[in-house]
This record gives C-alpha cells, sequence and structure tokens, in this order.
C-alpha cells in the first residue's frame, strides 16, 4: 500500500504538515476572529478604565467601590461570567467581548490609578506653579507619567484576552477556542495542537508589540539606563 | 427578569440537588477538587520558592513562570492533557491542569515576598548567629508571609476558574452543570450554574479576606 499524501492527518499525529497546508484557510479566519475579539475587548475595556480611573482619582470616595465592583468582576471565573450575560447578548460575539471587557476592567483600572497616584506631589506643584490648568496638568503631566505603569497593566490585559477568548468558544465566537473545542471532540490531535500553539503565538506576539509601543511613548524612561 | 425567576426556580428544585449531576455533587466535586489541588501546589511550590528566594537564586524563572501562566490559556491545556494518556484516567487532566495554573502564582508570590525581606533585618539574624535554616523558619519565612499568602489566595480563585472551566472537556465540578445546560439549550440552567460558580469563587475570596482581616497585625503586612 503506498501512503497518501495527508499521511499525518490519517495516522492523527500531534505535529501535521498536511494540516497546516489543507486547512490554511480553517486557521486564518479562526486567527482573525481571535485578533479581532482580543482588540475590540481591549479597545472598549481601555475606553471604559480611563474614565474610571480618572474619577477614581478625582474623587476620593469613588476610588474604594471602583475598586471593589471590578475586583469582584475578577473574581468570577470566565465560564461563569460568559454564562451569566447568555440572557442579555444571546448565542453572539457581543457576549464573548463584553465578558472580556468586564476582565480587562480590573487590571487597566488598578494600573492606571496606581500610576496616577505615583506621579509626585512637587511635580504636580511645579506644573501649577507654572500655570498649569487641571486639564493641561492631567494631559501633559499626569497621564504621560502613569503611562507606564498603565502599558504594564494593558499588556496582562491583553495577554489574558488572548488566553481567555478561547473559553468564547462555548457560545461558538472563540476564534482559536473554536478549533480547540471542535478538535477536542473529534480527538484531531493535530488541530487542538496547532490552534494552542497559535494562541500563545499571539498572546506573545502582542505583549511584545504593546512593550514595543511603550518604549517609542515614553523614551523618558530609557534614559536613564545606558 | 424572567431568566432569573426561572433560574431561582430551577435552583430550588430539590430534583436538581440530589443525584450524580446533581448540584450538591458537583459542588462536593468542586469543593475537593479545589482543596486538594491547592493543597498539592503549595506542596510543590513552597518550598521550591521559599529555598529560591532564600538562596536568592533562579529570579527570573520564578517571576516570569506567572508570566508564561497567563499567555497559555487553560482551555487549550484542558484539552491538550485530554488527548494524551492522561486524559485516560478520569479526573486525571482537571488535576493537572489544576495543579499547572495554581503553581506559578504560589511560586512568584513566595519567592518575590522572601526576597523583599529587608537585607538587613537577614544579616542582623547572621549577625546573631543564626544558621540559614533558622534564617529561612524564623525570619525570612515570617516577614513574608503577607505576599506568601496573597500567593496562596490568587491560586485558590485561579483553581476555582479552572476547575470550572475543566467542565467543558469532560472533567467534574459546577462547570457541567453549565455545560449541561448549554446541551441542554436551557438558559435558566446556565445561568443557574454560572451563579453558583460565582458565589462560589465569591465565598472563597471572601474566606481568605476574613482569614487576613482576623490574622495578627504582623502578618497583615504593611498594605
Amino acid at each position: 500500500m503506498t501512503a497518501p499524501p495527508h499521511d499525518c492527518l490519517a495516522r492523527n499525529e500531534w505535529i501535521c504538515g498536511a494540516y497546516l497546508s489543507t486547512r490554511r484557510h480553517i486557521l486564518w479566519d479562526a486567527v482573525l476572529q481571535h485578533l479581532r475579539l482580543t482588540g475590540l475587548s481591549v479597545l472598549i475595556g481601555l475606553a471604559v478604565a480611563v474614565p474610571l480611573a480618572l474619577a477614581a482619582r478625582r474623587w476620593g470616595w469613588a476610588a474604594g467601590p471602583v475598586l471593589a465592583v471590578t475586583t469582584v468582576l475578577y473574581t468570577i471565573p470566565s465560564l461563569a461570567m460568559f454564562s451569566l450575560l447568555l440572557p442579555v447578548y444571546g448565542l453572539s460575539a457581543t457576549l464573548v467581548v463584553a465578558g472580556l471587557v468586564l476582565y480587562s476592567l480590573t487590571l487597566l483600572v488598578r494600573n492606571i490609578l496606581a500610576g496616577l497616584r505615583a506621579v509626585p506631589e512637587e511635580t504636580r506643584q511645579a506644573a501649577r506653579g507654572m500655570g498649569y490648568g487641571p486639564v493641561r496638568l492631567l494631559l501633559t503631566v499626569e497621564l504621560p507619567l502613569a503611562l507606564p505603569a498603565a502599558m504594564a497593566g494593558l499588556r496582562i490585559a491583553t495577554v489574558s484576552a488572548v488566553s481567555l477568548v478561547t473559553v468564547g468558544a462555548i457560545v461558538g465566537f472563540g476564534g482559536l477556542g473554536n478549533l480547540i473545542y471542535a478538535g477536542m471532540n473529534t480527538y484531531f490531535k493535530a488541530q487542538v495542537l496547532t490552534a494552542s500553539v497559535l494562541c500563545v503565538v499571539i498572546a506573545v506576539a502582542a505583549d511584545l508589540l504593546l512593550l514595543g509601543v511603550q518604549r517609542l511613548l515614553t523614551p523618558w524612561t530609557r534614559a536613564g539606563r545606558t | 427578569m424572567t431568566t432569573l425567576t426561572d433560574s431561582w426556580r430551577w435552583l430550588t428544585d430539590p430534583a436538581h440537588w440530589s443525584g450524580d449531576d446533581g448540584i450538591a455533587h458537583r459542588l462536593v466535586q468542586h469543593l475537593v477538587l479545589t482543596v486538594v489541588c491547592l493543597a498539592v501546589s503549595c506542596l510543590i511550590a513552597l518550598p521550591v520558592a521559599l529555598v529560591l528566594g532564600h538562596l536568592g537564586k533562579g529570579g527570573a524563572l520564578a517571576v516570569n513562570l506567572a508570566n508564561v501562566g497567563r499567555a497559555v490559556p487553560t482551555f487549550a491545556v484542558l484539552v491538550l492533557l485530554l488527548l494524551t494518556p492522561v486524559g485516560r484516567w478520569g479526573e486525571g487532566p482537571t488535576v493537572v491542569a489544576l495543579v499547572l495554573f495554581a503553581v506559578p502564582p504560589l511560586l512568584t508570590n513566595a519567592y518575590v515576598g522572601i526576597r523583599e525581606v529587608d537585607r538587613s533585618v537577614v544579616r542582623a539574624a547572621r549577625g546573631m548567629g543564626m544558621t540559614g535554616r533558622q534564617t529561612l523558619f524564623h525570619v525570612e519565612l515570617p516577614l513574608s508571609l503577607p505576599l506568601v499568602l496573597n500567593g496562596v489566595r490568587i491560586a485558590a480563585v485561579q483553581l476555582v476558574a479552572t476547575a470550572t472551566l475543566a467542565a467543558l472537556a469532560g472533567g467534574g465540578g459546577l462547570g457541567r452543570i453549565i455545560t449541561a445546560g448549554f446541551n441542554l439549550a436551557s438558559t435558566p440552567q446556565v445561568v443557574a450554574g454560572a451563579l453558583l460558580v460565582a458565589v462560589f469563587a465569591l465565598v472563597v475570596e471572601g474566606v481568605f479576606e476574613i482569614t487576613e482581616r482576623l490574622a495578627p497585625a504582623w502578618a497583615r503586612g504593611g498594605r
């Protein structure tokens, strides 16, 4: 008997070149969906977290409740979070994005707030002495100085989101998680391993990308080091 | 609102509490998985972290492990384990995945805790003639306890979440109520299961919070 070309598929091997070449489109679509879900949820998370952190910084009484609520949200396991949103959003991509936004909030708010609080009071007073109004102080002094801490939070939130998207497979919108879920039900080893490795690759790539952005945005943090 | 009342009705139906698929059995499964795996993870991670921290070696490994743990999807690991020979052994994949994901936070926090102990205090201990072992157990460990316990707390919350996800890969625990609900296309059951899981996770977090409040002042640290 001659060996068929898609031999390793038939033998259900973990690593299979034929899988990569024959299912390129499926993999590509899954990666795109994964990136879309992650990107969208992190961006929305950021858009919600910045005002929340600013409010918590501005009004001291708001900090406690904001941090408490986001911490409680973070404690809820991902599968339960998606399930709790089911009556609101149904089986949709919106459900996955909403769940991921709620998770990223904790990390983002906590880090942005820590960054804002770490701005030295003398720096603030110096800016005020130079005639900076509250808005200009915030935009040109406080936010740039809070950037390293905020970016650290953003990196953690993004990496977590990449990994959590896979759980979205339970509602059919899990990016690479869909392939893992389908591969589990059919015992398709090559598919599960390929999709898992791609997940980690996306997470690492996103982390490095954000690290690069952070370096570009905060050149002064490197000035001291040689 | 109707979903919530339906979920409440589902939860309060005694028929759903008994049997192998019942809430009571799943709750016990979840609790046992969490507690046993937390104990195993502590036994693995804490001695390693304490020794590494005491010697001041392997810092990069201990700190980066937590980052690696975050990048690897829990669900992917569960499914990968299920397809390996471990998968044939009942709750094997669940237990292995639970321990794998609980070890990094334990290791990182305990290591950082030991390293952050004031070096002058450690030198003072040495100056008083304490041996390395005495320094570790009587000086470094008590002073790093807040961070070590914080690691245990993070690990416990992580364990509850992972044990829930295990249901997707055929494991036991409260997550099974959710996955069964999805298979039956029964939103009330899905929401009821999710509520149980959420309450369970919050109770675990709450237990740690209360323990921390009740602990003597030195064990709470300067936070």
